[in-house]
């Protein structure tokens, strides 16, 4: 006979096969491995050094951001924001740079910028009530306004005294690994962690999942908040700098569109609109996807006009195979 | 001495008088049935308690101290805890992690500090077991019964000694055997000098366990006295308003 006791001590019992492969992020990885290896064999070019070195570098600011993205969105949140603190970022950084201040102290300028825009972003949806699509929508066009206004919408591309400093944080590799890679890593590895073993991720995701339970056991909800729109902006600005160092030059249209794609990313990657779900790895992978998937049209010489319809599809698949999946259990 | 004494708690939004002048007391280890019609003012009064709200006048004395809660954490500091109607779970997390909401454990290496899940799990297999009910700790709340939902809940109020339990509703959504299993919990909880107040629509169910039945119309407090001394009969007049007061 078993008693309570035994109930409640038993776990259930999953291999770790079976658990694996009741992740989203684990479908899609073995999506973007199998276009990488048919693209290996298609394609002559793609398995080159120069590709995969492009490849690694492109998705890296797309993930970034959607890292982001995916707290603001597993708390039950979206921001469309992103995309004018990446330009605000890039200008702030490379108008200071271009008057002759160190690249740390204007790094630490532009952070500084896209954080308010974050800071705005989540005392407006926090403290005043008001949703969070219309508030970042309105600081989507707010911020890149402003960034037009610093710049008198000018290319900048001469970045002062530190110019090859920006070229060689954004632009360089170490180890054959480009710079933007070793960011991402870094905060994916970081983020991994915060999301699961503290206090501010359990509560990330409590938020998102009965936002009242949360508010009832006294979890301060809306600063909580606050830290999730300043931490998605910060993303957006750090790829903001990287973006400039990188491209060697930056105009007012840099990171135009870039908010759906980042969301693109991290719904594939397993985020739940609905709030509640969402990881760090899966942004990564679903980034990854996304840019195998632009990566391999232009090798396949098939037109780029087909890359939304391709990225379109693997959104519904995604969110379909997610139906699936609950509607099993 | 008294747990909890309520002197003249009011209530207002704009020009809407949730609650007037709301008088009442608890003993330690006393079940309080509290009735009313829908919007008669039941979950504003558990809302001021709980630290949701502040009353617009009037004060509230723990073990005949006067306290002011300015939020939840307030109140549960002062040994209150509540059971909500929809519970307050979490479905995307765990037993564990649903029963230490905003309570979560750290533990620290250094500069770090870390969300110490081994004891989250071992302390709420525990507090299961002692509520008799089958639920594992990792299982997510999405994938359990009612019932299991209900133990998740009232673990959750074990979990910090305490003083009041207010459930709200515990009973309308679960099975008969479930209810008696609730039922039961209740007792124990009394049993360990809890004082809980038991707010439920279901009239079988408050005196089989209330040692005192308190009945709210309109914002307005229109009987308070021994369960023994009262009827379901009599409860209901005072709901409805077929009798004025008792």
């Amino acid at each position: 006979m078993t008693t309570v006791d035994d109930v409640i001590s038993t776990s259930e019992h999953k291999n770790w096969f079976s658990r694996i492969t009741s992740l989203q992020s684990f479908w899609v990885f073995m999506a973007a491995i199998v276009a990488c290896l048919a693209l290996t064999f298609l394609t002559d070019s793609f398995a080159s050094e120069r590709n995969l070195f492009n490849v690694a570098r492109n998705f890296a600011f797309v993930a970034i951001i959607a890292i982001g993205m995916t707290a603001v969105i597993a708390s039950g949140g979206i921001d469309l924001s992103v995309g004018s603190s990446v330009v605000l970022s890039a200008m702030v950084i490379s108008i200071t740079m271009a008057a002759g201040s160190p690249f740390w102290l204007a790094a630490a300028l532009a952070l500084g910028a896209s954080l308010l825009v974050g800071l705005l972003n989540g005392l407006l949806v926090a403290y005043a009530g008001m949703p969070a699509f219309v508030v970042t929508l309105g600081t989507l066009s707010a911020a890149r306004s402003l960034a037009m206004v610093l710049s008198d919408n000018k290319m900048i591309w001469e970045f002062g005294p530190d110019h090859n400093v920006l070229l060689w944080v954004g632009g360089g590799s170490t180890l054959g690994v480009p710079h933007p890679l070793f960011v991402l890593t870094a905060l994916a590895v970081l983020m991994s962690c915060i999301f699961r073993w503290t206090r501010w991720g359990q509560h990330l995701f409590a938020i998102g999942g009965n936002e009242n339970a949360a508010l009832l056991t006294g979890i301060p909800v809306r600063r909580m908040k606050v830290s999730i729109y300043m931490f998605s902006a910060f993303t957006a600005g750090l790829a903001g700098i990287l973006m400039a160092g990188w491209l060697g030059s930056v105009t007012t249209n840099l990171g135009q569109g870039m908010e759906l794609t980042v969301i693109a990313a991290a719904v594939i990657g397993g985020a739940n609109l609905a709030g509640g779900e969402g990881s760090a790895l899966g942004a990564v992978v679903g980034a990854l996807l996304i840019e195998v998937i632009r990566n391999s049209l232009i090798l396949l010489g098939i037109s780029t006009f087909w890359q939304g319809m391709f990225i379109g599809t693997f959104i519904v698949v995604a969110v379909a195979f997610d139906r699936v999946r609950h509607f099993r259990s | 001495m008294t747990r909890l004494k309520l002197e003249g708690i009011s209530k207002h939004y704009g020009a809407i008088q949730a609650l007037s002048a709301v008088s009442l007391s608890i003993a330690p280890g006393e079940v309080l049935g509290l009735m009313g019609d829908n919007g008669a003012g039941k979950s504003t009064l558990v809302k001021i308690i709980a630290g949701n709200f502040s009353p617009s006048s009037g004060e509230i004395r723990i073990d005949d101290r006067p306290v002011a809660f300015h939020s939840p954490r307030d109140a549960q500091r002062e040994g209150i805890e509540v059971v909500y109607q929809d519970l307050a779970l979490c479905d995307n997390l765990s037993a564990a992690s649903n029963v230490f909401l905003g309570r979560e454990p750290v533990r620290r290496v250094g500069p770090v500090a870390y969300v110490d899940y081994a004891e989250m799990n071992r302390v709420s297999a525990r507090l299961f077991s002692r509520l008799k009910s089958e639920t594992r700790p990792r299982d997510l709340v999405r994938r359990m019964s009612g019932g299991q939902r209900q133990a998740v809940a009232i673990a959750r109020t074990l979990l910090s000694e305490p003083k009041i339990v207010m459930m709200d509703e515990p009973t309308a959504a679960i099975s008969v055997r479930q209810v008696a299993e609730v039922l039961d919990v209740i007792r124990r909880l009394r049993d360990h000098g809890i004082s809980v107040i038991l707010i439920s629509h279901r009239m079988p169910d408050v005196f089989a366990v209330s040692d005192r039945i308190a009945v709210l119309r309109r914002g307005e407090l229109v009987a308070n006295k021994k369960a023994a001394n009262s009827s379901p009969e009599e409860v209901t007049g005072l709901i409805t308003g077929a009798i004025q007061a008792a």
